[in-house]
């Protein structure tokens, strides 16, 4: 029953990308969309099986073994997935709002022919099906097909508007970048695999705990820290952290939903997901850990200035993924795998309802995504405002919305582990995330509309209400008058996910609010190794400090969102001036401090320069086909000898004959 | 008695058959031929094989150098002109040939060494085994060999119809 | 007096006349007397299988030599029908003269 999870999106993506083709958009929305509640729906009954497992060892799972794939000598790989706490969280998110992006994206896409409408969403169902593998398989090689194939998936759909050559670099640069992310994982495998000789977590796990930690200094640094940073090596490009962040901004190129579903939610989550599966291994190297932990912290800082200053709706929510995606790992870094987990699941709701509802902006703009020539929209997109603000205030940290939970939680465990430095850059992100948040908000939403545009005289909620067909007809561009608020299929997504940002951070009330921590609790036994003791996470228990920097942080949010308040709700002038007077630095942040640049100086002339040059012309053109032409050629000269055999004399023919006779019963005299 | 016999004949068909070799008239070469097949007649009696003996002098001589010589009469083959030009080189004509010869008289020794190495066995005399009559022959070649019979009755049949197809004019 | 003729004075001598015979067919230029020089060869083996027969007394060697026989009668035949149609093609009976097939 567990293989059924990812193969229901599978079957989704077979049939429409073969048989429904060039069915009606409704057909195949509706396969995709189907497919995924379905898978929804079978993973719900798998973990309250799983629930109900009597434990062993303190541990509940459910394993399925499909087939061997591997089997060759001491490697013996089965295609085997796995459903224990960790894994059930990953798929409630992916399989749950997975399934209400394909929602949205029933009328989000509603512009496209069928053909397109179907290959969206075959790719859609491809990328869930894959996802679902890398969480659920049990070991190595399984997880890493879903890694190769949601990188597939995301080269796909972020290129889907092939034809615009920005969308198909982007995708290239999302591909080739992810790339040498992956050739880290590969050969962290392969480590792993020659320093335990298997590849199962649960085995690796088991073999790990038994080990001493390797000592916290590069100087002494084993096998486990090789193979650990080449693993987080492989999750800096699919999490986009540094180095290999840069795909990340550029994938905006891609539909909306699908910034949403990959780049906010999951597909860049796997690469958290992938250390919290490996939390016994990475709890033995504490160098690695170390690394993980100031690099998100980093990532975290960077992405938020880039942030501030940016002008495209969606750029400035991708760089706040990227900064959201540095907390996570610094949540990792510092021990803290279940809050990271944790972050992981708030932040997925509110960045979708982020997404999505910069999805209906645009939408209703008919594809405006700069937010200078936004504004105004408050009264003309009802639902989505309020939807939009839920998530502003997730993200910004505020209780009692999700992200204050998470994130308040990531600060606290990173301050009590000793880690002062990177928590004073986790404050300091979080204010600029506040800021940042707010200034989008206020951009998009308040003031007066900046353009000569459609005029929104038509404030109606009308439309976004009461409409129960999944995939209502909205009108033309041509339709010209009237800004509309989301459509239904798009309306309900947004609400359902405004609930979830509400909520989803009571399953993580820490005690010191008199909470249960039930999130914690839940997740603990997925990250420790069967029959070894539990792995100690640095916490001390100290409630009056906790309470104190909880009220910190508050504190921290409210000014970020104050500076916003002061500048874009009241006077937006102070930003111009500001930007004028500091002329450099804001050049700066909004060539997001010439990364691209620099790579495309250092790394990819040099190497475009060293294939045509040295590796075409010399070794291929000269060397390769020079040797295969010139076999041709001596086996031309040779027969241009030897062809003088046929002097057309019978008489020398018949003396060859002669000679061998000869030369035959000389040999036999002979012995 | 044999010896003397054996030792003439002997010496009569070498002698004749370095004579077809070496003349220059065709028609000398033919005659000389079937003097050699008559000494080689006289060889196969004193071998106890009068049936053979006889079949030699009938076919071989009677039948087959025949129709050499009508062919030589009737292609009125010219004697040999000595080699110049292109065939006298050592690559084109005349190196074949010397080679030729060399490689022969290597062949004889060859075969002079290894005979040599054979025990010098004497042949049975008349007394322990008489000739093989035409009787005894004809028992072992119709019963033991009667394929082989048919089978060279069809090859004669087959060279026959060949030689006709490949010597007549072409029609008109 | 002279010795009785062994097993191997006939032998030698068969090697003798096929030597001679090989001789023939490398140094003769006309291709008629190439035709005759394979005669000897032939009759030289011939002389061998009769001479071995008389030695161990069977006469599976005599009929081999009739066979022979009738066999180099009809590759005389044939021979000669090439050989006819040759010289009407070329007027001549050199076999070097017959070198269409060179490289």
């Amino acid at each position: 029953m567990l293989s059924l999870i990812p193969l229901l999106p599978f079957l989704g993506w077979l049939a429409n990308s073969t048989v429904t083709r060039r069915a009606p958009k409704t057909v195949s929305g509706w396969i995709a969309t189907g497919a995924m509640g379905a898978a929804f729906g079978v993973a719900l009954t798998q973990i309250w099986a799983m629930l109900h497992q009597t434990p062993v060892e303190g541990v509940r799972a459910i394993e399925e073994t499909v087939f061997t794939w591997i089997s060759s000598g001491r490697l013996n790989i089965p295609l085997a997935f796995r459903l224990d706490p960790l894994s059930s969280v990953m798929i409630l998110v992916i399989t749950g709002i997975g399934t209400l992006i394909h929602l949205y994206s029933t009328a989000y896409m509603h512009d496209e022919s069928d053909s397109e409408y179907a290959r969206y969403f075959s790719y859609l169902n491809l990328f869930a099906a894959f996802m679902l593998v890398l969480v659920l398989g049990a070991n190595f090689p399984v997880m890493f097909i879903g890694w190769e194939g949601v990188g597939l998936c995301s080269y796909l759909l972020i290129g889907f508007w092939f034809t615009k050559p920005s969308a198909a670099d982007a995708g290239k640069k999302a591909f080739v970048v992810n790339r040498i992310g992956d050739f880290g994982f590969i050969l962290g495998m392969f480590a792993i695999f020659w320093a335990f000789g298997t590849l199962d977590f649960q085995e690796v796990a088991s073999k790990v705990a038994l080990l001493p930690a390797d000592p916290a200094s590069i100087a002494g640094a084993g096998v486990l820290t090789a193979a650990t940073l080449l693993l987080f090596l492989g999750a800096t490009g699919k999490s986009a952290q540094l180095p290999l962040y840069v795909w990340l901004p550029d994938a905006m190129e891609g539909p909306t939903p699908v910034s949403a579903l990959i780049h906010a939610a999951t597909m860049v989550t796997a690469g958290v997901y992938m250390i919290g599966r490996n939390a016994v291994l990475f709890s033995h190297a504490p160098f690695t850990l170390e690394v993980v932990a100031v690099i998100g912290a980093l990532t975290a800082l960077m992405a938020g200035t880039i942030g501030l200053v940016q002008n495209d709706i969606k750029r400035v929510l991708a760089y706040s993924t990227v900064s959201q995606l540095g907390y996570m790992f610094l949540a990792m870094g510092v021990g803290a795998y279940a809050t990271g987990i944790f972050h992981l699941y708030t932040h997925a709701f509110f960045k979708a309802l982020l997404f999505l509802g910069s999805g209906a902006v645009i939408h209703a703009l008919h594809g405006e995504q700069d937010m200078r020539n936004m504004g105004g929209l408050k009264k003309h997109l009802p639902l989505t405002f309020w939807t939009f603000l839920v998530g502003t205030i997730a993200i910004a940290g505020l209780p009692p919305f999700a992200g204050f939970f998470s994130k308040d939680e990531i600060l606290w465990k990173t301050f009590a582990s000793g880690h002062l430095v990177l928590w004073g850059i986790a404050v300091v992100t979080a204010f600029l995330t506040a800021t940042y948040m707010f200034r989008l908000l206020y951009m998009t939403f308040y003031g007066e509309r900046r353009t000569a545009a459609p005029h929104g005289a038509h404030g109606d909620d009308a439309p976004a209400h009461g409409h129960a067909h999944g995939a209502p007809s909205h009108g033309a561009p041509a339709h010209g008058h009237g800004l509309h608020d989301a459509p239904a299929p798009m309306a309900i997504a947004l609400v359902l996910l405004a609930l979830g940002s509400g909520g989803a951070g009571l399953f993580g009330i820490p005690a010191v609010l008199r909470g249960s921590n039930a999130i914690e609790h839940y997740l603990a036994p997925s990250f420790r190794a069967i029959g070894a003791p539990e792995v100690v996470e640095t916490v001390v228990e100290n409630h009056g400090l906790e309470f104190g920097l909880m009220i910190f942080s508050v504190v921290v949010a409210a000014a970020g969102i104050a500076v916003a308040s002061m500048i874009w709700l009241k006077n937006p002038q102070i930003a111009a001036n500001m930007a004028a007077r500091f002329k450099g630095l804001h050049t700066l942040l909004y060539n997001k401090y010439f990364v691209d640049e620099a790579y495309d100086a250092t790394l990819v002339q040099p190497i475009k320069k060293t294939s045509a040059g040295f590796l075409w012309r010399g070794v291929d053109a000269g060397l390769i086909d020079g040797t295969v032409n010139g076999v041709g050629l001596v086996v031309r000269g040779w027969s241009a000898v030897l062809r003088r055999m046929q002097t057309g004399s019978v008489r020398a023919y018949a003396m060859s004959l002669f000679t061998g006779v000869v030369v035959i019963v000389g040999y036999y005299l002979w012995r | 008695m044999d010896a003397i016999f054996f030792w003439l004949l002997a010496a009569g068909t070498v002698l004749a058959s370095v004579g077809v070799i070496f003349q220059r008239n065709p028609m000398h070469s033919v005659v000389l031929l079937i003097a050699s097949f008559c000494a080689l007649s006289g060889l196969y009696v004193l071998l106890g094989a009068p049936f053979v003996a006889a079949i030699q002098i009938i076919i071989y001589a009677g039948a087959i150098m025949v129709l050499f010589l009508f062919v030589v009469m009737l292609l009125n083959v010219p004697t040999e002109d000595p080699v110049h030009g292109y065939h006298a080189r050592l690559l084109g004509g005349a190196g074949p040939r010397r080679f030729g010869a060399v490689l022969s008289l290597l062949f004889a020794v060859q075969l002079f060494l290894v005979l040599r190495t054979l025990q010098m066995t004497p042949l049975p005399t008349d007394a322990q085994q008489p000739p093989s009559t035409v009787y005894d022959i004809g028992l072992r070649l119709f019963r033991d060999y009667a394929f082989a019979f048919e089978a060279t009755s069809v090859l004669i049949l087959v060279a026959m119809v060949g030689a006709i197809v490949l010597a007549r004019r072409e029609p008109r | 007096m002279l010795p009785d003729p062994t097993l191997n004075a006939y032998l030698l001598l068969s090697a003798v006349l096929f030597a001679i015979g090989t001789a023939g067919v490398f140094l003769r230029r006309n291709l008629i007397t190439i035709l005759l020089s394979v005669e000897i060869m032939l009759n030289a083996v011939n002389l061998t299988f009769v001479a071995v027969d008389r030695f161990r007394g069977v006469v599976d060697g005599q009929i081999i030599v009739f066979f022979v026989m009738t066999v180099a009668a009809a590759e005389a035949a044939v021979g000669l029908a090439i050989i006819i149609a040759l010289f009407r093609h070329k007027e001549s009976l050199n076999p070097d003269a017959f070198t269409s097939l060179k490289w």
